[in-house]
């Protein structure tokens, strides 16, 4: 569904991704694992067209789509939810919601999937009138899934979902993220929670300093001892 | 207290003005970071454009308002594309130096097409001609007209703004412009609806305050924006009603220092309150303490 080929970028003269390639099929979750700093948000905000590559391909459904902006490719089905959430503060949570369906012009549509939405966090219903800065950073984080959601994406990447959450409240994003994947949602996970990325993921990249170093099944890579000593702290 | 009332009446309507050119310079502040010190001149070409309706095309006040504020709206949104749009990823020192540029550009380019000396709208007739007399308390009907196109401009921008798609694509960029391009929202269009919008109210300023002082200039935009700028640092850069709040201060303030002290201290008064706001609450009267991100 994605294939990214031999991706390069760069800040300056800083070569943060240096020659990447992966791949995400149809139906998987597939996350990128590695240290802060190893180039893992470099890489979605570039698949995402926030940032301009220097040179490789990026393709989505077999068309090359490494020349569309960030607009062109939230409309061909990327979606995503940004590190730190990035809600915006000060509008409401049903705005916020709306913003998520900005190009959609299906009102039917947009209102089911409202619904759709208020059952998955049944919390931001109550919260709909409230400003999204005033939530925690647990409701935070459901309102930047459910404004991504808002799209129908086909692909969705997810920028450090469990971030700054307690324990007990990682577990619920996984298992909806887990939910999100079963109903036919195409999932890129960027995680730092390396043991709990691995758990739900189909497959999974390990990227040091710009490049992908290490890759196979979730199961596989658990196993590793080379992860089990950098990332999982055993 | 009667001379106060009046001073009161005076300074609502200057303030109006001053708030409408605020929020030009608030919204557009909001989406790119930029103080447009060209603001002020868009509300001067506004005045211009309305005369030239008024006295050359012997339009009434209303189609030469409209007329007014739909030109400088286009104005506003070549300036962006033409000067801004190319810098969007250079150096904020870089587009503020520009913005002085396009200011200078507006000023000095309309007074070798006007002439630089000042020119003066048409008496005014009938209803607009007006004073109205309660107790000892005069209002002129130029008064009344400011005031009350000033509310329902003000009403219909927070209309858009808070309700119309553009209006919300309008505050997503302005309070994280990565996020909302991932929710599609094209940034470009939506800054040249920004300065569209701005520059439209500003156009309106320029005609109203034709009417108002009757004599205008190339310079006239000068110490309006600048005054109008610090109206919106006032009431907190960025933030519309800040920008509202702060024109009336602004105009009010000026009023009473000319009203009860010495004119000649008035705009040495408006800048001095930046100054204070400064020192004091540089994020203005309605704005949050923020960090500068890293």
């Amino acid at each position: 569904m994605l294939e990214i080929t031999n991706l390069n970028v760069h800040f300056g003269v800083i070569h943060a991704i240096k020659g990447i390639s992966l791949t995400v099929n149809e139906g998987e979750i597939v996350t990128l694992i590695g240290a802060n700093g190893a180039g893992k948000t470099t890489t979605l905000r570039t698949i995402s067209g926030l940032k301009k590559p220097t040179s490789g391909t990026i393709t989505f459904e077999g068309n090359d789509i490494t020349n569309l902006d960030a607009r062109q490719r939230v409309k061909i089905g990327i979606s995503q939810v940004p590190e730190g959430r990035r809600v915006f503060s000060t509008m409401t949570v049903l705005e916020n919601l709306e913003l998520g369906a900005y190009l959609r012009r299906d009102k039917a549509g947009i209102n089911k999937d409202y619904q759709m939405v208020f059952e998955r966090f049944p919390i931001l219903a109550d919260r709909k009138k409230q400003m999204a800065g005033t939530l925690s950073g647990g409701e935070q984080q459901m309102l930047a899934m459910g404004r991504a959601l808002m799209s129908r994406p086909k692909l969705l990447f997810l920028d450090e979902p469990s971030m700054g959450l307690a324990p007990l409240l990682v577990q619920e994003i996984f298992d909806i993220i887990k939910d999100i994947n079963d109903k036919g949602t195409t999932i890129l996970l960027v995680e730092q929670n390396a043991s709990m990325a691995l758990q739900i993921a189909d497959r999974a990249y390990v990227m040091e300093t710009g490049k992908i170093t290490l890759s196979g099944t979730g199961k596989e890579l658990i196993q590793s001892e080379e992860i089990k000593k950098a990332y999982l702290g055993g | 207290m009667e001379q106060f009332l009046q001073q009161l009446i005076n300074g609502i309507s200057l303030g109006s003005i001053y708030a409408l050119i605020a929020l030009g310079y608030t919204m557009v502040y909001g989406v790119i970071k930029l103080i447009n010190f060209a603001h002020g001149d868009v509300y001067m070409l506004g005045a211009y454009i309305g005369y030239f309706c008024i006295t050359n095309l012997n339009l009434g006040f209303f189609p030469s308002l409209l007329i007014s504020m739909l030109v400088c709206a286009l104005l506003g949104a070549t300036i962006e594309k033409i000067a801004y749009k190319p810098l969007r990823n250079a150096s904020r020192i870089a587009v503020l130096i520009t913005a002085i540029g396009v200011s200078l550009f507006l000023e000095y380019g309309t007074m070798f097409f006007v002439k630089p000396d000042p020119r003066s709208y048409p008496p005014l007739t009938g209803f607009m001609a007006k004073t109205f007399r309660v107790g000892n308390l005069l209002i002129t009907s130029q008064q009344i007209l400011i005031i009350i196109i000033t509310v329902v401009l003000m009403i219909a921008l927070q209309l858009i703004v808070k309700r119309t798609r553009i209006g919300k694509a309008m505050r997503a960029v302005s309070l994280d412009g990565d996020a909302a391009q991932l929710m599609g929202i094209s940034v470009d269009r939506t800054i040249s609806f920004t300065f569209i919008l701005g520059s439209a109210l500003a156009g309106a300023a320029g005609i109203l305050v034709g009417i108002y002082y009757n004599s205008i200039n190339p310079l006239m935009g000068t110490m309006p924006g600048l005054k109008a700028f610090v109206a919106a640092v006032f009431g907190g850069i960025g933030i519309i009603p800040g920008a509202m709040i702060g024109g009336y201060f602004i105009g009010l303030v000026e009023v009473m220092v000319s009203g009860y002290g010495n004119s000649m201290y008035r705009d040495a008064v408006v800048f001095a309150i930046l100054i204070i706001i400064l020192i004091v609450k540089p994020s203005g009267l309605l704005g949050k303490e923020t960090r500068e991100k890293v």
